[in-house]
């Protein structure tokens, strides 16, 4: 089940190839859904689906692909998907598709999803390729989750819509930073990460 | 078999999308009056909002929305009620109707009576946010003047930011704001922190990173609830006598 092969697959998108971090993959969406901590959840859960799935069934049919529409295939499949898992959620959990209605959109033009299908899905058996779609999308959550964390937290003094800055400290001067809720914060947040992550993995730094 | 020849590529690209359309068309056909009869419950939840109504689950939408909302009336831009067959605002789509000329607009009103008897009347409005439509129910005091709640909904406004106008904290400010000053129609305009009308009518506080947004819901406001100026006033005099 877990061979050495497929426990990296699994766990080294998590750290050592992080798709955020080291293959610098979806940084559009980091930086559009991590305003707050909820719907960045809810992103990284249906990236997580989706690229899972995507890659289990672009590897199942990546001997038949002509290499030259590949790219379109890829797409095709993706989209599919996408619509399929948004019109089951609209028949069968509104609420929960109300909520993810920005996201769909989003995860079809998510880069990490073509980067994984294009890296390991099309040379991979399908196993491999499930479990490298569940790390990957986990990698992004880690990211989205721990950028969503600051952000909300420094710019509403809320985290997952509750108030955690108490009001002691508004009264005494202390305001939300305005600035964090824009998107440059977000590219702002995710370069301090890279730079924490790369200075712990000596391995990873340039020349 | 030669993966590259041209004619294997066309073949391939055209049974994937014959195949792929097969099936989505498939779902959609399968799964459409399942989501019909959700969509139509949410638009029963939203006006149900609207006036601090909540169902208790799911299920009960439609008998709530039966028990709440007693009459479904049409008016004109006059004040006159010209339909109120059962159904027939809730059957009014406002993107549609907005795009016809002022005159023949259809102005739809939800009469809803409370469990303490008084009685609310929902206004529905409808307008365009940052990246697509926005919309909500406005209900109002049966003196045609002061707001009772209101609710707001949005297709695809950003999380965090447009999207915010769905919660409470945006929502609860509308309640108690004034249409009318000094007999005249100003609706509630939405302007930014510390900021304050300059025509003396009421306002609420922007959401901040969302201007765009915000700004839809002022200017959808204001379109929306104009055309019933006539039908407002009469529900003013009305209680007042």
């Amino acid at each position: 089940m877990l061979s050495k092969k497929n426990k990296e697959a699994l766990f080294n998108p998590l750290s050592k190839d992080n798709p955020v971090l080291v293959q610098i993959l979806g940084i559009c969406s980091t930086l559009a859904v991590t305003v707050s901590l909820e719907p960045a959840i809810v992103m990284g859960i249906s990236v997580i689906a989706v690229l899972a799935f995507s890659n289990v069934i672009i590897s199942f049919i990546r001997n038949t692909i002509p290499t030259t529409i590949r790219i379109i295939v890829q797409l095709v499949v993706v989209a599919a998907l996408v619509i399929v898992v948004q019109q089951f959620l609209v028949a069968f959990d509104y609420e929960v598709s109300k909520q993810l209605s920005v996201f769909i959109g989003l995860i079809i033009t998510n880069c990490i999803l073509m980067g994984r299908l294009e890296a390991f899905a099309l040379n991979n058996k399908p196993w491999p390729s499930f479990l490298d779609g569940i790390g990957n999308g986990l990698g992004y959550m880690i990211i989205l989750v721990i950028v969503a964390f600051f952000r909300e937290l420094l710019g509403s003094g809320t985290v997952l819509g509750f108030q955690v800055i108490p009001q002691w400290c508004y009264e005494h001067g202390y305001e939300n930073n305005g600035l964090m809720i824009l998107p440059p914060m977000a590219l702002i947040t995710v370069a301090c990460i890279i730079w924490v992550h790369r200075a712990r993995n000596k391995e990873l730094q340039e020349a | 078999m030669n993966k590259n020849s041209n004619s294997y590529q066309i073949l391939y690209a055209a049974v994937m999308v014959v195949l792929v359309g097969a099936v989505l068309a498939f779902i959609y056909m399968a799964l459409k009056p399942r989501q019909d009869e959700n969509i139509a419950n949410d638009t029963r939840n939203q006006i149900l909002s609207a006036v601090h109504v909540t169902a208790p689950s799911e299920r009960d939408i439609p008998a709530t929305y039966e028990k709440y909302i007693t009459q479904d009336l049409l008016v004109d831009a006059e004040g006159n009620v010209t339909d109120s067959t059962a159904g027939c605002a809730f059957a009014v789509n406002m993107k549609k109707n907005l795009k016809r000329p002022e005159a023949e607009r259809l102005l739809p009103v939800f009469r809803c009576v409370l469990d303490d008897g008084s009685v609310k009347y929902i206004v529905p409005v409808y307008g365009a946010g940052l990246w697509g439509p926005i919309w909500g129910y406005v209900a109002l005091n049966d003196d045609g003047n002061s707001i009772f709640g209101a609710n707001f909904s949005h297709e695809s406004e950003t999380p965090g930011l447009g999207a915010r106008i769905t919660e409470a904290a945006f929502q609860s400010q509308f309640e108690n704001k004034q249409l009318y000053k000094e007999g005249e129609l100003k609706n509630v305009a939405v302007v930014k922190n510390g900021q304050k009308t300059t025509d003396g009518g009421d306002y609420v506080n922007a959401i901040s990173g969302a201007t765009i947004t915000s700004r839809g819901v002022g200017t959808m406001m204001q379109q929306c609830l104009k055309p019933y100026d006539a039908f407002f006033r009469k529900l003013q005099s009305e209680t007042e006598k």
